[in-house]
């Protein structure tokens, strides 16, 4: 899991362009939204697309994204139960 | 009163001058991406969602901020007027790379969003918010006469008082931007001659 | 905050347009006349890994009516559909293409499969432009106006100003997008495409419908170059960013308000002397919504309105210029369509949008867009009888 978080806090750091942070910036309970990390709705778009892309999660309820996105926490545990890749 | 040229900002070959004036140089970045954001840093523009831009917003950004925030006060009904060769063609690369088949196919919502030159308009309404007038328009080479034609009519039919006008330019390495003010105010004369000089 | 009223009248002429439904105006016309969609089912890997539907035209059938104008060179699909929707109004500028005569061109992407076959000097859309000015005969450097959704509309808006200011005489405008793997997969990642032909401010709507289109109309300062009976003045026009979000639009529709509000002005009448509002309704979530917001601020819930992405798709640079040439045409013929798709009111604001073709005086008509990175536009067209033919 430890691994999944750090390859996950990687992957969105350079898929959202998050130039002025690395690794040690993010918490696992950082909350990626609102007062976080300030992550937007294409942010959120960009998620699922990594969900998709590399885990093989299809989100077939953009909403259902709300509570996976929450933190690099949820969105670990998720994945981690869900992945076909 | 007879509209002028009241304020200007150009980058190229590694400079950023404002009227005139030297404000930042870096010859040592080869890459426009590692000189934009040299720039940015350098010059405390502190607006983090440039970060997520493309070159051609990125380019824009920087221009429109180190020229607004020079002036004593911004009209929020200031019109944009932007134009430049290659739209936003780095980005439109990058997206067509990422939807090929040997990458699976996957867009990027982060990357598509920016596929449109006129995005660069919309970041500099959202950080001045400017309500106004706004238009990318696209020609081989820069136009001043359009851009003088355009302008003036846009402030003597009464759309607006003022227009940012641009030519902005990027195309992997290569970089030219050049804004500039005009209003019914003192300035450099506003002609085709003055523009292509000031390029 | 108009200052001195410019004297300049500027019209516009009968428009024509090359759609999935047809290529010229009466085919398409008819079609739409009839509740006829240009939106289809399709299967094509290279497009979609799986089925999806969209207004896409026959290039078979392009590429064999374009023969017909017999003009020696390559053309891409774009630039033919772009020449075959000029075609039909060249008699109108062939006489006036020296007298200061000019040609704007409206897309977001033109050729853009040129990036795919690695052929980057297609890409230019300046290149493009230089294409069609050539085989029109304008002399003047081409107007390119690549500014999102509203290209096709804010076209007729900068020619006006162009004109009004006494630049250019005349303007022929051309507006076209492709139906592309590059816009597809770029809206599939927004999750903004519906899976069905897209119902505009309908509940159950789910997203865009994709399509591509051509049309084009001469805008001039001559009455005398205008033909047929009934014709249109252009009053009013504004382009009011939201300044809001790149990719969503202001939750009051404060950009598209402000555009509406001061093309009122300019045009010198009140909200309720309009006719009929033909307007973007693309069939998201937010943007018809983001309508309702701005059309209700203004008094305009009652007005007949209507969106066409039912029969053709959203057809980005092309869209403000075919709904404009359907719009002008419907008006010349007393006809307000039905907007297609809508059976269930769905946004939170009443609207009155058509269930039915109308038949009724189009005196005043108001034509409105909106698209990616805040843009809008309004443009507000007057009705005149020909009294000199």
């Amino acid at each position: 899991m430890e691994e999944l978080k750090k390859e996950l806090k990687e992957k969105i750091i350079d898929a959202l362009n998050l130039d002025d942070m690395s690794i040690g910036d993010i918490k696992d309970s950082d909350f990626l939204f609102g007062d976080g990390l300030g992550l937007d709705s294409i942010d959120a778009l960009e998620l699922i697309v990594i969900l998709d892309k590399d885990y093989g999660i299809k989100l077939t309820d953009p909403k259902e994204g709300k509570k996976i996105f929450e933190s690099i926490e949820t969105m670990a545990q998720y994945i981690s139960e869900h992945r076909t890749k | 009163m007879k509209n002028k040229i009241t304020h200007y900002c150009n980058i190229k070959n590694g400079k950023i001058s404002l009227n005139g004036k030297l404000v930042f140089e870096n010859q040592d970045e080869p890459t426009f991406l590692k000189f934009i954001k040299s720039a940015y840093k350098t010059l405390k523009i502190d607006y983090p969602k440039f970060y997520k831009m493309d070159p051609l917003c990125k380019l824009s950004l920087v221009a429109s901020t180190i020229l607004l925030d020079s002036m004593e006060s911004i009209d929020s009904e200031m019109a944009l007027l932007l134009c430049n060769r290659s739209s936003c063609i780095d980005i439109d690369k990058e997206h067509q790379s990422s939807i090929s088949y040997e990458n699976g196919g996957y867009a990027s919502p982060a990357t598509f969003v920016y596929t449109l030159p006129n995005i660069a308009l919309g970041e500099i309404s959202i950080k001045y918010k400017l309500k106004s007038e706004n238009s990318f328009f696209i020609f081989e080479n820069f136009n001043p006469k359009f851009m003088i034609d355009y302008s003036e009519s846009l402030i003597n039919l009464g759309k607006s008082k003022s227009v940012l006008c641009g030519w902005l330019e990027v195309n992997q390495d290569e970089y030219n931007a050049f804004v500039f003010i005009v209003e019914p105010k003192e300035g450099e004369e506003l002609s085709v001659e003055k523009l292509n000089k000031l390029l | 905050m108009i200052q001195d009223k410019n004297n300049i009248s500027v019209f516009a002429t009968t428009g024509n347009c090359v759609t999935p439904l047809g290529f010229n105006i009466q085919e398409n016309i008819k079609m739409v006349l009839q509740g006829k969609s240009g939106i289809k089912n399709f299967s094509d890997e290279y497009l979609h890994n799986e089925p999806f539907v969209g207004g896409i035209i026959d290039k078979e059938k392009l590429n064999n009516a374009f023969q017909t104008l017999n003009l020696k060179g390559e053309f891409t699909d774009l630039e033919q559909m772009m020449l075959l929707s000029v075609k039909s109004i060249q008699p109108l500028y062939d006489a006036i293409l020296d007298d200061k005569c000019g040609l704007i061109i409206s897309s977001t992407k033109g050729n853009i499969t040129s990036l795919e076959k690695g052929n980057i000097e297609q890409y230019y859309l300046s290149n493009l432009a230089d294409k069609v000015a050539k085989v029109i005969g304008v002399k003047s450097t081409p107007i390119v106006l690549s500014n999102a959704c509203v290209s096709g509309i804010m076209a007729v808006s900068v020619a006006k100003s162009l004109i009004q200011s006494n630049v250019y005489n005349h303007l022929i405008i051309i507006g076209a997008d492709l139906f592309s793997r590059f816009v597809f997969t770029g809206f599939q990642s927004f999750q903004a495409v519906s899976p069905n032909p897209c119902k505009p401010y309908d509940k159950n709507r789910d997203g865009i419908t994709l399509g591509e289109a051509a049309a084009s109309i001469l805008v001039t300062k001559n009455k005398a170059v205008i033909q047929g009976e009934v014709y249109y003045e252009i009053l009013g026009d504004s382009n009011i960013n939201d300044a809001n979000h790149i990719s969503g639009p202001s939750r009051t529709g404060e950009g598209l308000f402000q555009s509406i509000q001061k093309s009122i002005a300019e045009a010198q009448i009140s909200a309720n002397q309009i006719d009929c509002i033909s307007a973007h309704g693309t069939a998201t979530a937010y943007n018809d919504e983001m309508e309702a917001q701005a059309f209700n601020r203004l008094g305009l819930e009652n007005t007949p309105v209507y969106s066409l992405k039912g029969y053709f798709g959203h057809t980005l640079g092309a869209s403000g210029l075919l709904d404009t040439v359907i719009a002008l045409k419907s008006g010349s013929k007393n006809l307000i369509p039905q907007s297609l798709g809508y059976s269930e009111h769905g946004v939170t604001l009443p609207l009155n949008v058509t269930t039915e073709n109308i038949f009724t005086e189009c005196n005043i008509i108001l034509k409105t867009a909106s698209g990616f990175g805040g843009t809008n536009t309004a443009v507000i067209f007057k009705r005149h009888i020909n009294n000199e033919k």
